[in-house]
């Protein structure tokens, strides 16, 4: 057992990460499943989309070949709608709403339909949104992810110049750093990001991490306003003996590595074990097995009834050949030399709802072992409680706590996405990002 | 099982399916396959003096993603030599003596012309004839088809000339390109036509291309007004034929319907209306002729379902019951009613009724599915709701009468009664 990267061949890195969800071949495929909508009244597909996107209005433009205008209701909304039809988690968002449903048929691929008219934009860089003449008012952002880009976006609209600055290198943030590489590529967030800012009037600035290279102080002297959408990004730790042996890694810096690296340098164990049954969970476990890891199995505390991830999500990691343990919390890693040799975990059973809704996990008093030579934590993420603190926002257990959605305690300094919320989808840090954007307008005026 | 046989004037078919004359009964080749298909008869393609096409002939009308909802034509008669027809029409008559063979005429608009044309095309071993007076493009320009057809006088003048002469059942086909059917009709029936058919070719543009700016179909950088046909004319073919078929005077005589007919139910609903034969086109030039293996079956099914044992059991049928608006019943109320259990939540009906009809159904605004029901005090009982619901029977129309008894608006006036409900 032996944790070692280039396990399989290049063929097989390319088939194993090749676009999950491939798109439409033909405009004939697309009009074909476009003119399966039914063009609902106040649409459960709209309402259920944390953006509202007009989705039978977008479906309806396909079908009439009025692809320029799909898009434009799509970005109208989110302007990440090219990225959200490939990451959203739409079997409990709008497919999960559509109607067929109801006569047991296949909901309208709306993911997909999204996806035809947002790449097309995209590859032809459709300009769908003209900027109102510049109003010499000024903006700094901090993150340049989905929330940071949503509300620059909207305020560049309004003629209000926008600087992001991004503590890493390129743009994004968990789009281009914390998703599966088989939903997304680097080169499709990049392009994502240079559509959203080819409107005019946004500066990214990159390497510029708050706390180190910029002061929230510094940028609310600079600047009108400042809108703070940094995320989340420290895994929560395990906290049980054997945590710092060799082979523990958390998932947001492997999905992290896999996404800046190339695929045949990340290294896995022949036998892996991902604690955790969340979005990241399941990405983190199906690129273990897909990177050539010969077992994984995932360790989840409670069951598939109170699982964060969606049941299609589930699906991908059982059809790669994941292995699952439900009601299974991880006590102690056994070591070897400084490496990681056993999971030792107790045998949970479900007891009383907690905070959450969900029954809480209690230890029942059995234990077993698992041989493993990998764990893999993505048992949630820590917002950045400390930063937050020595900025003196107000927060809860470091989530930035906000009046009116957006407005955090300092003066002209708003929050959203991640950061306020803990975690949620790239979709709703979208909807933040617009959120953020209506509040400053109305504060700048 | 049913007998779907067929005889129309003596001219026996197996089943009541003919192709109309048309592309796919121009030559033998065609017309072969169709008869092994299993169609009942044809009429063939129109003979009559050597004409000359133009390339790109058809276009259509696409909805919803279905494509040739409705298709039009730039095609003349048959552009192939005369004697070569007649020569194919001998061979497959030999060939499939039990099938129907009517052949559609339109010579020169002389009495010469029709009389030699006639002789050759009896002498060739034709069953029938069908007087081509509707093609609406090309030939009307010349004084023949439509032209003829558009003008009673002319059509009875012709239809006479026919008459003298030929010894088989003489079908005209009716052009629809006219205010009403029934003067060239009655025109042709008092002129001494055995038979009518109906519909031919509607005059239309079935679309412009938004690159070229040329409506279709393009020949050369122009178009001209094609026959509209398929399953969007059906309809009015519909209408035209009740007309004929209530009217005293064209009773009298079978008809062939024609116009639309894709499937065994619409030649089912032709022939309660009254038709005797139906006779196809587009349907076939969009799937080819392998359809009528489910228009026989589908018929015959039908028939045994109704208790029908042959087709005049039940031709015409429906016929009386299209009557004239004020001898509907007033006092005839019915209501929608949506089953909650088959509802999809979609709103359609919704949407409908309170943009475009009578702000009939509540809405309860739910996330993400909104429940909906009617306000019965306010339905008209439209069925505006239960046609765009996309749920079979979700929607019903329940009756509530206004009163147990017949009254019409014409008495209803007469008794003065009230007007404004509203």
């Amino acid at each position: 057992m032996a944790i070692k990267n280039n396990r399989i061949t290049a063929t097989e890195y390319q088939e194993n990460f090749a676009d999950i969800h491939p798109p439409f071949e033909t405009q004939d495929a697309a009009l074909l499943e476009a003119n399966r909508c039914l063009f609902c009244y106040d649409p459960p597909c709209m309402k259920a989309c944390p953006t509202s996107i007009n989705v039978p209005k977008f479906i309806k433009q396909i079908a009439t070949e009025n692809t320029k205008g799909s898009a434009h209701t799509i970005f109208s909304s989110n302007i990440m709608g090219a990225g959200c039809s490939k990451v959203c988690p739409v079997e409990k968002l709008c497919e999960g709403s559509c109607v067929y449903n109801f006569m047991h048929e296949e909901p309208i691929s709306i993911a997909k339909l999204q996806r035809y008219s947002t790449e097309k934009a995209i590859a032809e860089k459709w300009q769908l949104f003209e900027r109102k003449p510049s109003t010499g008012k000024r903006v700094a952002i901090v993150g340049a992810g989905p929330a940071g880009l949503s509300c620059a976006h909207t305020l560049s609209r309004e003629g209000i110049d926008v600087t992001i600055y991004e503590k890493e290198s390129k743009g994004g943030g968990l789009m281009t750093y914390g998703i599966a590489a088989y939903k997304v590529t680097p080169e499709f967030c990049e392009d994502e990001v240079n559509y959203i800012t080819s409107i005019g009037g946004i500066t990214i600035k990159y390497n510029q991490e708050l706390g180190k290279d910029i002061t929230v102080e510094g940028l609310q002297q600079e600047y009108d306003a400042v809108y703070m959408a940094f995320g989340v990004g420290l895994a929560r730790q395990l906290e049980i003996p054997g945590e710092n042996l060799n082979g523990v890694v958390d998932a947001i810096k492997f999905i992290y590595e896999l996404r800046t690296n190339s695929l045949s340098s990340i290294a896995v164990g022949d036998k892996v074990a991902v604690i955790g049954m969340g979005m990241t969970a399941i990405d983190a476990a199906t690129q273990a097995k897909r990177l050539g890891a010969k077992d994984v199995t995932l360790v989840y505390r409670r069951t598939q009834d109170e699982m964060p991830c969606t049941e299609h999500e589930l699906n991908i990691a059982k059809l790669d050949g994941c292995a699952i343990i439900w009601l299974a919390s991880p006590k102690e890693v056994l070591g070897k030399e400084g490496k990681v040799t056993q999971l030792v975990c107790d045998v949970m059973k479900l007891g009383e709802p907690d905070a959450s809704g969900r029954r809480s996990p209690v230890v029942s008093g059995e234990t077993f072992t698992l041989d493993v030579d990998m764990v893999i934590k993505a048992a949630g993420q820590m917002p950045f409680e400390g930063l937050v603190n020595s900025n003196k926002m107000e927060n809860n257990k470091g989530k930035i706590a906000v009046k009116d959605l957006t407005a955090t305690n300092l003066k002209g300094v708003f929050a959203g996405g991640d950061c306020v919320n803990g975690g949620k989808e790239v979709v709703d840090a979208v909807q933040a990002g617009k959120d953020g954007a209506a509040t400053i307008l109305e504060y700048l005026n | 099982m049913a007998d779907i046989s067929t005889d129309f004037l003596g001219i026996k078919s197996p089943n009541p399916f003919w192709l109309a004359s048309a592309p796919p009964t121009d030559k033998l080749i065609n017309v072969v396959r169709a008869f092994e298909a299993g169609w009942g008869g044809v009429v063939w393609k129109t003979l009559g003096a050597q004409v000359k096409n133009v390339s790109s002939r058809y276009s259509s009308v696409n909805y919803g993603g279905k494509r040739m909802m409705g298709f039009n034509n730039i095609e003349l008669i048959s552009d192939r030599p005369l004697d070569i027809n007649l020569k194919e029409i001998t061979q497959v008559v030999k060939m499939f003596p039990d099938r129907a063979m009517i052949v559609s005429l339109m010579a020169d608009n002389d009495r010469k012309s029709w009389h030699e044309l006639i002789m050759k095309c009896e002498d060739a071993g034709a069953m029938g004839f069908e007087l081509n007076f509707g093609c609406p493009h090309g030939m009307t320009e010349r004084g023949m088809g439509a032209a003829v057809g558009q003008d009673p006088e002319i059509a009875k003048m012709v239809v006479e000339w026919v008459m003298e002469k030929a010894n088989i059942p003489v079908i005209t086909k009716l052009t629809p390109n006219v205010h009403s059917v029934v003067p060239t009709a009655r025109a042709a029936v008092e002129g001494g036509s055995n038979a009518l058919s109906l519909i031919n070719t509607i005059q239309s543009v079935t679309g412009v291309d938004l690159d070229t700016l040329v409506p279709n179909p393009y020949v050369a950088g122009k178009s001209v007004f094609g026959g509209y046909c398929g399953p969007a004319v059906k309809p009015i073919a519909l209408k035209m034929l009740t007309t004929i078929s209530q009217d005293p005077v064209t009773a009298r005589v079978p008809i062939s319907g024609i116009g639309g007919v894709s499937t065994w139910k619409d030649a089912a609903e032709f022939m309660l209306l009254g038709a005797t034969s139906v006779q196809v086109c587009t349907a076939a030039m969009t799937h080819g002729f392998r359809i009528v293996e489910d228009m026989c079956e589908g018929l015959s099914n039908w028939m045994d379902e109704k208790g029908y044992q042959k087709t005049t059991d039940f031709i015409g049928k429906s016929v009386e019951k299209i009557t004239h608006w004020e001898d509907l019943d007033i006092n005839y109320h019915h209501i929608a009613k949506i089953d909650q259990d088959k509802c999809i939540h979609c709103g359609l009906c919704y949407i409908a009724c309170e943009d475009t009809s009578h702000q009939s159904i509540n809405i309860e605004k739910l996330i993400p599915h909104n429940n909906y029901t009617v306000k019965e005090e306010e339905c008209v009982g439209c069925n505006l709701c239960k046609l765009v619901c996309p749920v079979n029977d979700c929607i019903t129309m329940e009756e509530h009468r206004v009163a147990p008894e017949y009254i019409n608006w014409k008495d209803w006036q007469k008794q003065g009664l009230p007007l404004n409900d509203h």
